[in-house]
């Protein structure tokens, strides 16, 4: 094996340019194939980290009414803090929040909104709810960066904000945005305004009632109560991994399409060598070589195109890459119109399985397409070959 | 003692002149009840809906029986004719002939807006009498364009009404609201309702134009106008069935 490594790097370099071509395309392979699934990966991570930091915590408890796709639920879906969850409410582990229906008018516009009651001594969110607990004759109020673009409202800005109580009776007053937070979970930012959670149960006749709860903790043990449910953090979060999902499927497309340009490059070599080198293989099998190490032979040959490759990506792709990792890759679209929980700049990570599993990938097609066109030196006469017949 | 006395006195007309005017008031809202409710009504009318940058029209012929029926049907622009609506002890269906279905609007799909209108389908819905909802007072006289009116006070007396309180200006001579405004429970004034050429129509006055307007949103608001009116007609019991949905 020692003797068909030295001589396969022999071949190898003695082949020139041709090697170097090959070794490469197949680089390329290897750098964008670790990029690009670091980049998934990344988003995959930062999706669920500001997830759980602007909006799920690490879980949540939902009234049964509540589905967050039909705002038309939103009348129905509050009731009294079970007395199962008071001692949670109360320690701080889980943090309750009133959504009703409501709409602005921002210089006259009407914008339906979801107005969402929280308490401004709230600490399991990043939502800086505090900014809420201050003196002004109106609403306070925060919104994030998203629906202040669509709103075209900044800090300090004022606007009516209509409800209806209980009763179904109309109410209205002035609201002022206290402060607007940066965030990229379209969830918690496109067409939802904060206030404090007393103000919202006040003004709306809804005293000591709420629409869901979120957990500062994911193990929180609770008994659910009846008529509540409870959402877990893989459920709430399974829509990104479906999206991730689906992305990955469509980025396995190209970097079958990358590979493949990079295989036929090295089965057109190893075909060609194995044609221009038949004296070479009849004089191996001549010396005591069986057929089976002469294949081995090439085999072994066509597969350090791999490591090879895999030696220049290392060069050149690793300090890419970890550059990549700390300045992060910034989309060229506007991603707060994605809809998901998308950084405008993501950051890609590297695990140790994603690099072992790409290069094993490689390294094993690499060697199946080797040994394809190698098989052929199975079925060579070696007098012909020594005479250097074509066969 | 005579000074207490005299007090005393004063207090108890006061009270009395309060309720004589609140008793007044309450004379004059269900006049206007009397006028603007009908056992029943067949009317063809048009609610332009006058937009930030542009208007559109809709013409409806509607059947109304009572409080509690009402059949409506859309007959221009294209894309809305054929549409129909039906009303029936509080709920409310809408076939649609581009889905050929019948669909019903119900809970808080009820409080969207009409057509795109300054109108919800709560506001078409709600035709309780003003007297059987509201406590009134009169609380002044004005002009409405040319006509005298009594300015009144209306605040809720049931919990299941979407203005807590009105401000009506009433025709003295006519008992028809000439304007209309329709507050939130903490004062702010939500809408507008302005109504005019007020005509006589089988001895009750009616007014033929009715102008909404949300008075927190741009726009010009939306005008309804009538153009035929007929009450106490008859109307074949079909009409207010699912079935003549369909046809």
């Amino acid at each position: 094996m020692r003797l068909a490594i030295k001589l396969a790097w022999r071949n190898l370099i003695g082949a020139g340019l041709r090697t170097w071509l090959n070794v490469i395309v197949l680089s390329f392979s290897f750098v964008i194939i670790i990029w690009m699934k670091g980049i998934m990966t990344g988003w995959d991570h930062q999706a669920k980290t500001d997830m759980t930091n602007w909006e799920i915590g690490g879980g949540q408890i939902w009234h049964a009414e509540y589905d967050p796709y039909d705002p038309m639920t939103l009348n129905d879906a509050h009731g009294p803090v079970p007395e199962a969850l008071a001692q949670g409410v109360e320690s701080g582990a889980l943090m309750p929040v009133l959504i009703v229906q409501g709409t602005i008018y921002p210089e006259g516009r009407m914008v339906p909104v979801a107005v969402r009651g929280v308490d401004p001594g709230q600490t399991i969110l990043q939502l800086p709810a505090h900014r809420l607990d201050t003196v002004t004759d109106a609403i306070p109020a925060l919104i994030g960066t998203q629906m202040a673009h669509t709103t075209r409202l900044k800090a300090g800005d004022r606007m009516i904000l209509r409800w209806r109580d209980i009763h179904g009776t109309f109410d209205a007053r002035e609201m002022e945005i206290v402060e607007i937070f940066s965030c990229t979970v379209p969830t918690a930012d496109a067409g939802q305004i904060y206030i404090p959670l007393e103000t919202l149960r006040e003004m709306t006749l809804l005293n000591g009632e709420t629409t869901l709860f979120t957990f500062r903790n994911e193990d929180t043990a609770v008994t659910v109560p009846e008529g509540w449910t409870l959402k877990t953090k893989k459920e709430l979060t399974r829509q990104v991994d479906e999206l991730i999902q689906t992305k990955s499927a469509g980025q396995s497309v190209l970097f079958g399409v990358l590979l493949l340009l990079a295989m036929l490059a090295i089965f057109d070599t190893q075909v060609l060598s194995i044609f221009r080198r038949q004296k070479e293989i009849g004089t191996y099998i001549a010396l005591g070589y069986t057929r089976g190490e002469v294949v081995g032979l090439f085999t072994v040959e066509g597969s350090m195109h791999a490591v090879m490759a895999a030696m220049l990506a290392t060069a050149y792709g690793l300090p890419f890459l970890l550059w990549q990792a700390k300045e992060g890759w910034t989309m060229p679209l506007d991603t707060s119109q994605f809809g998901m929980a998308i950084a405008q700049t993501l950051y890609p990570v590297y695990t140790v399985g994603l690099v072992i599993s790409t290069i094993l990938i490689v390294l094993m097609t690499t060697a199946i397409v080797s040994y394809w066109p190698s098989r052929r030196i199975a079925r060579m006469n070696p007098t012909e070959a020594l005479r250097g017949r074509l066969q | 003692m005579r000074t207490k006395r005299v007090k005393l006195l004063i207090l108890a007309g006061v009270l009395l002149a309060g309720m004589v005017q609140a008793q007044d008031a309450m004379v004059i809202l269900e006049k206007v009840d009397r006028n603007m409710s009908s056992d029943n009504r067949v009317m063809e009318s048009s609610m332009t809906v006058h937009g930030k940058r542009s208007s559109r029209t809709i013409t409806s012929r509607s059947w109304g029986e009572g409080t509690k029926k009402a059949f409506t049907e859309y007959l221009s622009p294209a894309s809305e004719k054929g549409t129909k609506m039906l009303k029936l002890e509080g709920q409310l269906w809408i076939y649609s002939p581009s889905t050929d279905r019948v669909i019903q609007i119900s809970g808080h799909m009820l409080r969207q807006p009409v057509m795109g209108s300054d109108l919800s389908y709560e506001d078409m819905m709600d035709d309780r009498k003003l007297s059987d909802v509201y406590t009134a007072k009169v609380s002044g006289e004005e002009n409405v364009g040319d006509r005298r009116a009594w300015v009144m006070e209306l605040t809720a007396k049931v919990t299941d009404i979407a203005y807590y309180r009105q401000k009506l200006w009433v025709d003295q001579e006519r008992f028809i609201p000439l304007k209309q405004d329709l507050y939130a429970r903490g004062g702010q004034l939500l809408k507008r309702t302005e109504m005019g050429d007020v005509r006589q129509v089988q001895g009750r006055w009616f007014p033929f134009t009715v102008l909404y307007k949300d008075m927190l949103k741009q726009g010009g608001g939306t005008e309804f106008k009538v153009t035929t009116i007929r009450f106490n007609d008859k109307i074949p019991d079909y009409i207010f069935t699912k079935a003549a949905l369909k046809q």
